[in-house]
């Protein structure tokens, strides 16, 4: 914990299950968040989400900021040719009426520049940038250093 | 611009070469496993976490599941090391019979970084290796893998790595026996060694 703000904000996401609660703006719906724990903050971390558009017209996530992570970007881990390589991403397409993930071995978020280690149960915010849509900030959930992604259904949600 | 004899065999050759490494770079496609090599046996020798040198003879008698990555790579390698992790879990008491390494294609950051702490976060049977430049070029060469490293400004200290993703698996008497392609669920390796010990 660097500061008594981000100690704060930390605290007030700090709950379990919070990958699978649903958040929404406008037509896209957000949900699935999370993240893997690291050790210490020298490694980038990663950032996975769910987004579906609901509505008629496509949109695409433009941007993401944490204040876990100092540069966070977009990038697509591409394998072609047996190799796999990690681009950037300048924006993500959420199709209308399409269900998006950043998810293991496709898009993702990559948090470099931690402030802090990403320790499991705990969690963070993120606001993601939509071109039309706009800002939606949701709390993520930082899951094991295994994890393959949230279990919702035994979370009875 | 004229061209003596001499230049123009050097551009033919070249030419030659160009054709021939392209032809190469399709058949030798990473994706399927090497084609007529039943011998083919990969060789290593790297240093561990403590700096004691080990090569693939440490392990005769054991399969090997050998991955290659780097510990800053956020995505892939995470993935990966937690399907073999799964799959170490779930082999119960054979786990003893299955080795998995991972052979860091970027060395010297790992190391700084804390190769041991990294692999035993996904499970502590994991041995991680990290040699110097020559010694993971020679692993990679001979497990027939691709790695370069990609400056990249954005990227912490300036570069990243892109690499072969594949998870490979060595016989008890060394062989290169098959390849996983990555994203290869833990229960098809896990399926697949079972058959096999």
């Amino acid at each position: 914990m660097r500061t008594p703000i981000l100690a704060a904000l930390l605290s007030l996401v700090g709950l379990p299950a919070l990958a699978c609660e649903t958040f929404t703006i406008g037509n896209l719906m957000i949900e699935h968040a999370w993240s893997r724990a690291t050790i210490g903050a020298d490694r980038p971390g990663v950032l996975y989400v769910e987004i579906t558009n609901t509505g008629s017209v496509d949109d695409a996530l433009i941007g993401i900021a944490t204040p876990v992570a100092g540069m966070p970007m977009l990038h697509e881990t591409v394998v072609m040719d047996g190799v796999a390589s990690m681009p950037h991403a300048m924006s993500v397409p959420v199709p209308a009426g399409q269900t998006v993930a950043l998810a293991p071995g496709g898009y993702h978020g990559m948090l470099m520049g931690l402030t802090t280690t990403l320790k499991e149960g705990e969690g963070f915010p993120v606001t993601l940038t939509f071109r039309d849509a706009g800002e939606v900030t949701v709390p993520v959930e930082v899951l094991s250093m295994r994890a393959e992604g949230p279990d919702c259904e035994h979370a009875g949600q | 611009m004229r061209l003596t004899t001499f230049q123009k065999a050097l551009w033919a050759a070249a030419g030659l070469a160009c054709l021939a490494y392209g032809t190469w770079v399709l058949v030798a496609d990473p994706a399927t496993p090497p084609r007529a090599e039943a011998a083919f046996r990969p060789v290593f020798s790297l240093p561990d976490a403590e700096g004691r040198i080990r090569t693939e003879a440490d392990f005769a008698g054991k399969h090997l599941l050998v991955f290659f990555g780097f510990t800053s790579c956020p995505d892939v390698c995470p993935t990966t090391l937690s399907e073999v992790a799964q799959v170490m879990d779930d082999l119960g008491p054979d786990a003893d019979k299955v080795q998995p390494i991972f052979i860091s294609v970027d060395p010297a950051r790992d190391r700084r970084l804390g190769l041991a702490a990294y692999t035993s976060a996904f499970h502590p049977a994991i041995l991680g290796l990290a040699g110097d430049e020559v010694q993971t070029r020679a692993a990679a060469e001979s497990f027939h893998i691709y790695f370069e490293r990609q400056d990249d400004a954005a990227a912490p200290d300036g570069y990243t790595m892109s690499h072969s993703p594949a998870l490979y698996l060595i016989g008890p008497d060394g062989d290169w026996l098959r390849q996983f392609a990555y994203g290869t669920p833990a229960s098809d390796i896990l399926n697949d060694l079972r058959s096999r010990l």
